[in-house]
């Protein structure tokens, strides 16, 4: 029974692309038609939620030790290349099947309020479709390359929808940038695919984790190579440093599509990665370390920038790199805590969902006031908005207590995960000191969490209101099909914790039995680590007061009353106009790659090689050459028999011969 | 079922398709007799060659359905499926003829039924020559077809272009058959025999390999077929017969005129000169002189016509190369390629027949200008012409380039592959511009095209062939199992002892 309730699992993709397929032709005919639009689009994906809760209790019955493989027909099969179109069903990805579609089916209940006067609801909802059709492929995937489609799709879906309103230059603009710097890190994720091909002659996962102790031994190059290039895949998808700057441009699209997209799901793929290959990296050390250092690094480094954003969605954005840079620095640190990267995984896509469905709200009621008012004011700047909390009750409520789930107080679910995350790396710390930094690293970030999330909120719901006279009696809450999704969601960023309450708070670490199938073979190459109970309850008592402190100096420092809109606030300067600026970090990959690849490809490439070698030389002078042949063959053609005689005798002479040579 | 040919109803029953055909040619030329001048007479000898095509056509299929063969070796005339296939090839190719003519013949005034007489005469000529087992009777249908075609290509009595063409034909014809015959006599001076099978046995129980009575025979024979298939340079003939010829028969001759020459080149060298080498440089000689002139002087082509004709000789240098990689690779390739390329050219040559106005035959590139919006499905049906010429994935054409390929180079002939994929970028250069003419220029007034007409027939006959061109461009597979069936002339390639490796493209 187990095994049919699983075989289904064909359905759960296809659903949304069914649902894709109706509305992309609804888009093309009838583009009108918002209920129909609504019910498929809304329908698909609860639909493939159903089916998906069906899937993951027959697994939850089964207790399948091996993954279980469904192929349907033979994709690739070339030379010993043979890949199929498998879908794969283990404890990883049914927790990733169950957020994608749970929070998924969320989000797009939410986007029918929020979208609902768009022009191109249609069209917004058949890629929304489809991006969760590729989302599910990506999990599900049985085998590097079918999880590649999955990859480049979801990539594409992201260009599709941060380029929505397509019109505007500067949303045009941030679509291609998040798809370029995307296809660098594709880059990765190809070489990695082609080394393990070179090593292992499989690309299935089932086949090239099997094969990979034998093969690889722990700290060879080449396994080292492979994980650090499928870690450059990582970069580029879950936005870390260096290839992070895509991610804040991406708020250029619809607000429910950050929700979506670029905070619970895609940008999580990287994660998911890391953690499905939790053992070739369990055999590299170096690339253990590396994601590791990279995810505290970039854990740190976007907290510092989210600190001075006033865009609502920016700071959200920032607050999604650094979270993920949680997430890295759980998955590489392996074991156990790739559980806890899973784990804050799953949470982060609860309240992050939550916080940016909830500035949705904000935008969504700020948007409309002004809108009603023909002002041009910035909806999303948070200097134009404040006292918000007695507009907007229940969004508030709800972002507070998103706000206390990431800043990491308890008993909010962001506490557990992040916490599991950062005993873990200090427990690692006590076989290879550098992870103690990593911890330093993460516990600082998580002070700023604390910090710019409660400036965040101070200012949009707190002190006096300043989006404009004329407008404050015009902003209110949004309808229930929008508001609800966020009770939802806050419901579970709550209690989202009990996935995986630790044993030391009474729990039985539901998450990690469940997931221990697919970590168990990485965790026993690493060196045992574990701490004691009582420095455990240590690490908590000072996480927790790191949170705390960071929500008490927002409390004290931030002066919500002495904020100007933002058309007459002043100018940044010092320090804080660096954070402002993003480390500039922008402005430096402009001037050390942007420009010089434009001007290579414009002087060089194209005024010379293109212009001059290939068209000049190359294209047009063959055709030249050709014409001029073809010229000179057709003045043969005289009309005149007694010619046509000569050349057939000569013709006769040619091959007689080549006969009795 | 077996037929031995040595007795005379089932020798009856092997020539059943040539029987059927010529019974009804008899037929037809009676009626013709009787009337003849009229439209009306016109379209009903027009429409009693449809039947007597396809009643020769369906018996052809019969005996492909009984997969009927020969008793030990055949005597003058093959049974095998290669000739049935060929066959259809044949009939197909003047069934689609005759309802292009149709219409084009009243037009252009050429009220005489004979015309369809002809084109039965010349169809059984090349049945003969594609399913003859013996060297005179491939000499006997090879004959029967080119005077039919001489009297066809001056057909319109009235222009002086045609009568040139006529005569040119004729007498270029005429000095090709002779190195035909004089090689059949060297051939039987140095075998004894004109049978293709005893011919293959002989040479290689006599050691003729080296031969020069031999070779200087095999040569012989080799340029009177150049001819016919019009390589270079034995091709300077075709553009100014076509030219002149009405536009129909233009097209029958490079089609199935071609078909029947590389049919019987093909059986001729498969059966009886496997063993010996020379054939092979020779044509692989003049494949390349043919790829390479055909298509770069097609580049200088400002007539569609005249374009179509160079094109054709390039195309014949194509199924050359098909036929140097010999008969066990080249074969399933060769007959593919045969199909694809007769039903492009065919619907090519019918759209230029209805472009054509009332006795202008002379329709230049640039005068398709702005086709597309004007006629959009006649654009479409020549755009999808000229691509599969081009080879365009998607496109029957490109398959049976790709089998060509793939038999050249498994047979080690590299180069020749090499060469055909590089002339076949330059025939880009002609091709396209049809197709830019017709979709990216704008008309030179909105009634150019208004005279463009295609009647009932013809549409059909196109629709036809496209769809089988995008049908076996997409799914060539039971065409491909179809060739490689009837690519069983391997008899004398097997009385040369020689162990070929099956072929097989679709691994």
């Amino acid at each position: 029974m187990t095994r049919t309730a699983m075989s289904l699992v064909w359905l759960v993709p296809l659903l949304p692309l069914l649902g894709f397929v109706l509305n992309g032709t609804l888009a093309l005919v009838r583009p009108t038609a918002k209920t129909a639009v609504s019910v498929i689009g809304v329908g698909a994906v609860v639909a493939a939620f159903g089916v998906a809760v069906a899937v993951v209790r027959a697994l939850a019955v089964g207790h399948a030790a091996e993954p279980v493989v469904f192929t349907y027909w033979s994709w690739m099969p070339v030379g010993s290349l043979q890949v199929n179109a498998a879908l794969q069903v283990d404890p990883l990805s049914a927790v990733m099947l169950l957020v994608v579609t749970g929070v998924g089916s969320l989000i797009h209940l939410f986007s029918v309020g929020y979208m609902r006067e768009d022009d191109g609801y249609a069209r917004y909802f058949a890629y929304l479709n489809l991006f969760v059709f590729f989302m599910l492929t990506l999990v599900l995937g049985a085998s590097f390359p079918v999880m590649f489609v999955g990859w480049e799709g979801v990539g594409l879906c992201s260009y599709l929808l941060i380029g929505f309103w397509f019109t505007e230059q500067i949303n045009a603009d941030a679509g291609k940038k998040a798809f370029i710097v995307n296809r660098v890190g594709d880059f990765g994720f190809l070489v990695a695919m082609f080394l393990i091909f070179q090593h292992a002659g499989s690309l299935n996962f089932t086949d090239v984790f099997a094969k990979a102790r034998s093969l690889f031994p722990l700290g060879s190059a080449a396994v080292t190579a492979i994980t650090l290039f499928l870690f450059l895949g990582c970069t580029g998808k879950s936005a870390q440093i260096p290839l992070y700057t895509w991610l804040p441009d991406a708020m250029q699209g619809p607000t429910p599509v950050s929700a979506l997209i670029h905070a619970a799901t895609m940008v999580t793929a990287g994660v998911y990665l890391v953690a499905r290959c939790n053992l070739l990296f369990a055999l590299a050390p170096v690339s253990s370390a590396v994601v590791a250092g990279v995810g505290a690094l970039t854990a740190l480094f976007a907290a510092t920038i989210a600190l001075k954003q006033w865009d609502i969605k920016r700071v959200l954005a920032y607050s999604t790199i650094s979270q993920l840079g949680y997430m890295f620095l759980g998955v590489g640190t392996g074991g156990g805590a790739t559980v806890a990267g899973i784990f804050h995984l799953a949470t982060h896509a609860f309240f992050k969902a939550l916080l940016f469905l909830g500035s949705g709200s904000v935008i969504y009621a700020i948007h409309h006031a002004y809108h009603a008012t023909h002002s041009h004011e910035d909806a999303q700047d948070m200097r134009n908005m404040g006292g918000l909390k007695a507009h907007l009750p229940w969004t508030w409520v709800l972002m507070w207590i998103a706000t206390l789930a990431i800043a990491g107080v308890p008993p909010l679910s962001g506490f557990f995960s992040k916490d599991e995350i950062l005993s873990a790396a200090f427990a690692r710390g006590g076989v290879e000191r550098i992870w103690y930094l990593f911890w330093g690293m993460g516990l600082a970030a998580a002070s700023l969490t604390a910090f710019y999330m409660t400036r965040l909120m101070l200012y949009t719901f707190h002190g006096p209101n300043r989006t404009g006279e004329r407008e404050r009696p015009l902003l209110r809450e949004a309808p229930w099909v929008m508001t609800g999704p966020l009770v939802a969601l806050g419901v579970l960023s709550a209690v989202g914790g009990v996935l995986n309450l630790p044993a030391l708070l009474g729990g039985s670490s539901r998450l990690e039995r469940w997931l221990a199938p697919v970590t168990e073979a990485g965790a026993a190459l690493l060196p045992a680590h574990a701490v004691a109970s009582g420095t455990e309850w240590t690490l908590i008592g000072i996480a927790v007061a790191v949170a705390l402190a960071g929500i008490a100096g927002a409390l004290r420092m931030l002066r919500p009353a002495d904020l100007l809109p933002a058309q007459r606030a002043p100018a940044e300067t010092g320090f804080a106009r660096v954070l402002w600026k993003k480390w500039y970090g922008d402005e430096i990959y402009d001037a050390l790659i942007v420009r010089p690849i434009m001007w290579l490809s414009r002087e060089v490439l194209w005024k010379i090689v293109d212009v001059r070698l290939v068209d000049g030389a190359g294209v047009n002078g063959a055709a030249a050459v050709s014409r001029a042949l073809g010229w000179v063959g057709s003045r043969l053609q005289t009309g005149e028999l007694g010619f046509y005689v000569v050349l057939f005798v000569a013709g006769v002479l040619f091959v007689l011969h080549v006969a009795v040579r | 079922m077996t037929l031995d040919v040595s007795n005379y109803p089932q020798l009856l029953t092997a020539l059943l398709p040539e029987l059927v055909l010529s019974a009804w040619a008899l037929i037809l030329l009676l009626v013709v007799a009787w009337r003849h001048g009229t439209a009306r007479d016109l379209r009903l000898a027009g429409w009693l060659t449809l039947v007597a095509l396809a009643t020769a056509a369906g018996a052809a299929w019969w005996l492909w359905w009984q997969s009927a063969h020969a008793a030990g070796i055949s005597t003058m005339i093959a049974v095998d499926d290669f000739r049935f296939v060929a066959d259809w090839i044949f009939l197909g190719g003047a069934l689609l003829t005759v309802l292009f003519s149709m219409r084009y013949l009243e037009r252009e005034g050429l009220l005489a039924p004979e015309y369809y007489v002809l084109l039965v005469f010349a169809t059984i000529g090349m049945m003969l020559m594609g399913g003859g087992e013996d060297l005179m009777v491939i000499f006997l249908g090879l004959e029967l077809m080119s005077i039919c075609l001489y009297a066809l290509a001056g057909f319109n009595r009235r222009s002086p272009r045609a009568a040139e063409a006529g005569l040119k034909y004729f007498l270029l014809g005429a000095f090709a058959s002779a190195f035909l015959l004089y090689g059949i006599a060297l051939v039987y001076g140095a075998t004894g025999t004109t049978n293709l099978s005893l011919i293959g046995v002989q040479v290689v129980s006599l050691e003729l390999q080296h031969a020069p009575l031999l070779l200087l025979g095999v040569a012989l024979l080799l340029i009177g077929f150049g001819f016919k298939v019009a390589a270079v340079p034995f091709h300077m003939w075709a553009p100014d017969v076509y030219d002149g010829s009405p536009t129909p028969v233009a097209g029958y001759m490079a089609t199935a005129v071609k078909a029947a020459a590389f049919a019987a080149l093909f059986r001729v060298v498969g059966e009886a000169f496997g063993p010996v080498g020379a054939w092979r440089e020779i044509v692989a000689g003049l494949a390349i002189t043919t790829m390479v002139a055909g298509n770069l002087i097609a580049l200088a082509q400002r007539s569609l016509k005249r374009m179509l004709a160079y094109s054709s000789v390039a195309h014949a240098g194509y199924l050359l190369v098909a036929v140097a990689t010999g008969v066990a690779a080249g074969s399933a390739a060769f007959v593919f390629y045969l199909v694809a390329y007769s039903l492009t050219t065919l619907a090519a040559f019918a759209l230029l027949a209805a472009k054509g106005r009332g006795g202008e035959s002379d329709v230049q590139i640039d005068d398709l200008a702005g086709l597309a919006a004007q006629r959009p499905w006649l654009a479409f049906a020549l755009s999808v012409c000229m691509l599969s010429l081009l080879g365009f994935p998607g496109t029957a054409g490109f398959i049976g380039k790709w089998y060509i390929l793939v038999a050249a180079m498994s047979t080690g002939q590299g180069w020749l592959a090499a060469l055909l994929v590089l002339t076949s970028v330059v025939s880009a250069g002609y091709y396209l511009p049809v197709v830019m003419a017709m979709y990216m220029q704008p008309a030179v007034s909105t009634e150019a095209h208004a005279e463009v007409c295609l009647d009932g027939f013809g549409r059909v006959a196109m629709a036809v062939a496209v769809a089988g061109l995008l049908f076996f461009g997409v799914a060539p597979n039971r065409l491909l199992d179809l060739s490689k069936t009837s690519a069983t002339v391997q008899r004398g390639a097997a009385a040369g002892a020689i162990a070929a490796p099956t072929f097989s493209p679709g691994h």
